[in-house]
């Protein structure tokens, strides 16, 4: 299996750097969620570990061999990245969109093979895309698109599946569609995923390996049920909150303790909503 | 599927024009039966007509032809590579370096032989992009930079051009300002000739770069993602596209919107898939020229109007109504 680490991690936009000397390993075969609050840098390091931002310094190392010394299109056939909010061009069916996953398999002298063909229609079908093959993706509902995305990134073939808040935009029902569409990913196939999660609750759910991160620094990792208790969302998101277990899969829920309501349930205070 | 489609599609493109260039070669001011017309082109004929079709309105036909696709295929590249709809090589400054370069020698240098002006016009059409580029890079070539850099430099340029045009001759400003209209008027072999080599260099390499710039239209990261050099394709379709639309602009002068309509025709004909999308676009570009040729021929004959008078009359309402369907987007 394609193992995918960070090592001694620096990652900077033009100032000050964002994440710095990270050590982080992806367990191979598992889902892995990255959360933290706004701008803590778990996204940045998500595109770093895809290599689409160069680290200041240390490296990502992908099966041994640093991800940058590595060819972008022998990367591209290990490891998918789906970013956040991808848009296509106007009238572009999913079939269309789906085969350009196939862009690293191809060369200018074998432009579109009969595995093409085939990897192009499993990921339809594991997506459950086919019937809507044809259809231009500005005319899907929004879960319908994200899938046609995740096909598109399945069809690239890569054992490690990266993907940045791939449930954002979504209604509920949807986003635990998209959820559930890559655990079974997961589970059938065996995949690597590694997603940016906004929701700790569904971070909690679907993932194997919880990693929290707060000023580009993990916090804390391992399961949910280690890693999701009140001092790590205090000191993460900071926020009190009571831990509670989740009814439907027994795994640790996050119940916000919100400011209005502790000023409420505090005893011997009257509410301030009801004075003068 | 598609693919049915876009062959079909391809091939009616190239029988319709066929058909006018045909219809074209037959009108004007000594009509020839389009039966005439053909036999003369194929060398079957008795002779007649081999001058008039031959030697005056088959070459000037096969230019006007170069010219739209080349234009077409430009903007289509330009359009997929910005993932901007109104992207054209007349809207970010590639016609107007074009422009500037030949004003400059209508005015300036009246005394310069004729091979001049179209050389200098794809000199100036390539340093125009050249600065775009330059000017747009910061630490990578993001596509909104490259058009809010393009527009600017063709302001600027537009600038000076007029500048130039309001210190000129009356004479010379009235020449300089056909070659801005874009004019397929006595174009001959020779013509061809010099833009053919572009035509047959530059085609066949964005054919083969559609792939890339496929990848290219998810948008930066995905391209990376799917293990594009997305820089290196860039500058080599950027290249591409401004070598096609150089050489166009350099045999007729700037002939305005078919850049921008031939892609968004191509769109709505056969999707968004480059590999299809290219050649399309390429073909409707070529139509649309031709057409604009013969209609600016006959319409007010004798009286002849610039073609490019006619591509900008249905272009511009064209901007218009595509400016109103992006307002949202």
């Amino acid at each position: 299996m394609q193992k995918l680490e960070a090592r001694k991690l620096t990652l900077a936009y033009d100032g000050a750097p964002v994440v710095e000397g990270l050590d982080l390993t992806i367990p191979p075969g598992r889902i892995t969620a990255l959360v933290g609050g706004n701008g803590c840098g778990k996204s940045t390091l998500l595109r770093s570990l895809a290599r689409l931002m160069k680290p200041r310094g240390g490296s990502v190392v992908l099966d041994g061999a640093s991800i940058q010394t590595l060819s972008t299109k022998d990367v591209a056939k290990r490891l998918g990245i789906l970013p956040q909010g991808p848009v296509a061009p106007e009238g572009l069916t999913v079939r269309e969109l789906v085969a350009q996953g196939r862009y690293p398999h191809q060369s200018w002298y074998s432009q579109w093979s009969q595995e093409d063909e085939r990897e192009v229609q499993k990921a339809l079908c594991a997506t459950s895309m086919l019937e809507l093959a044809d259809r231009p993706l500005e005319a899907l509902s929004g879960g319908q698109r994200q899938r046609a995305w995740i096909a598109m990134s399945l069809a690239q073939g890569t054992e490690i599946l990266l993907l940045d808040e791939p449930t954002t935009y979504l209604d509920m029902a949807h986003q635990f569609d998209v959820l559930d569409l890559l655990w079974d990913l997961n589970r059938t196939e065996n995949r690597t995923v590694v997603m940016v999660l906004h929701d700790l609750n569904q971070a909690g759910r679907y993932a194997h390996h919880l990693v929290a991160i707060k000023d580009g620094a993990i916090w804390a990792q391992g399961a949910p049920e280690k890693v999701m208790t009140e001092e790590m969302v205090q000191a993460v998101f900071g926020m009190e909150c009571r831990i509670v277990e989740d009814p439907v899969t027994h795994s640790p829920m996050c119940v916000p303790v919100s400011r209005a309501h502790r000023l409420r349930v505090l005893p011997g205070k009257k509410d301030p909503a009801k004075q003068g | 599927m598609r693919r049915m489609r876009t062959a079909i599609v391809l091939l009616l493109l190239t029988l319709a024009t066929l058909l006018v260039i045909t219809i074209n070669m037959g009108m004007g001011e000594y009509p020839i039966p389009p039966l005439d017309v053909l036999k003369a082109v194929l060398g079957l004929g008795t002779g007649e007509y081999d001058f008039i079709v031959n030697t005056l309105r088959l070459p000037r036909n096969l230019v006007a032809f170069g010219v739209g696709a080349g234009l077409a295929l430009s903007g289509a590249i330009l359009q997929g590579l910005t993932r901007n709809p109104l992207a054209a090589p007349d809207v970010i400054g590639i016609t107007h370096g074009a422009n500037l370069a030949a004003v400059i020698v209508i005015i300036l240098l009246p005394a310069a032989p004729l091979v001049a002006l179209p050389a200098a016009a794809f000199a100036g059409a390539l340093l125009a992009a050249a600065v775009t580029y330059l000017l747009a890079w910061k630490g990578g070539s993001a596509p909104m930079r490259l058009i809010l850099v393009g527009m600017g430099i063709a302001a600027v340029v537009h600038a000076l051009t007029t500048m130039l045009l309001t210190h000129g001759k009356v004479l010379v400003v009235n020449q300089a300002m056909i070659w801005m209209t874009g004019s397929i008027y006595g174009r001959s072999w020779e013509h061809l000739y010099r833009m053919l080599p572009w035509l047959l260099l530059f085609v066949p390499v964005a054919l083969l770069l559609a792939r890339h710039l496929n990848a290219l239209q998810l948008g930066d990261d995905l391209a990376r993602g799917l293990g594009a050099h997305v820089e290196r394709y860039r500058l080599l379709l950027l290249l591409t596209s401004v070598a096609l639309a150089g050489a166009a602009v350099a045999t007729a002068g700037s002939v305005s919107f078919v850049g921008l309509m031939a892609p968004h025709i191509g769109r709505r004909l056969v999707g968004p898939t480059q590999g299809g999308l290219l050649p399309t676009a390429a073909l409707t570009g070529g139509l649309i020229l031709v057409t604009a040729d013969m209609l600016g021929r006959t319409l007010f004959a004798p009286i002849e109007v610039p073609a490019g008078v006619i591509t900008a009359a249905v272009g511009a309402p064209f901007f218009l109504w595509l400016l109103y369907q992006n307002r949202n987007s």
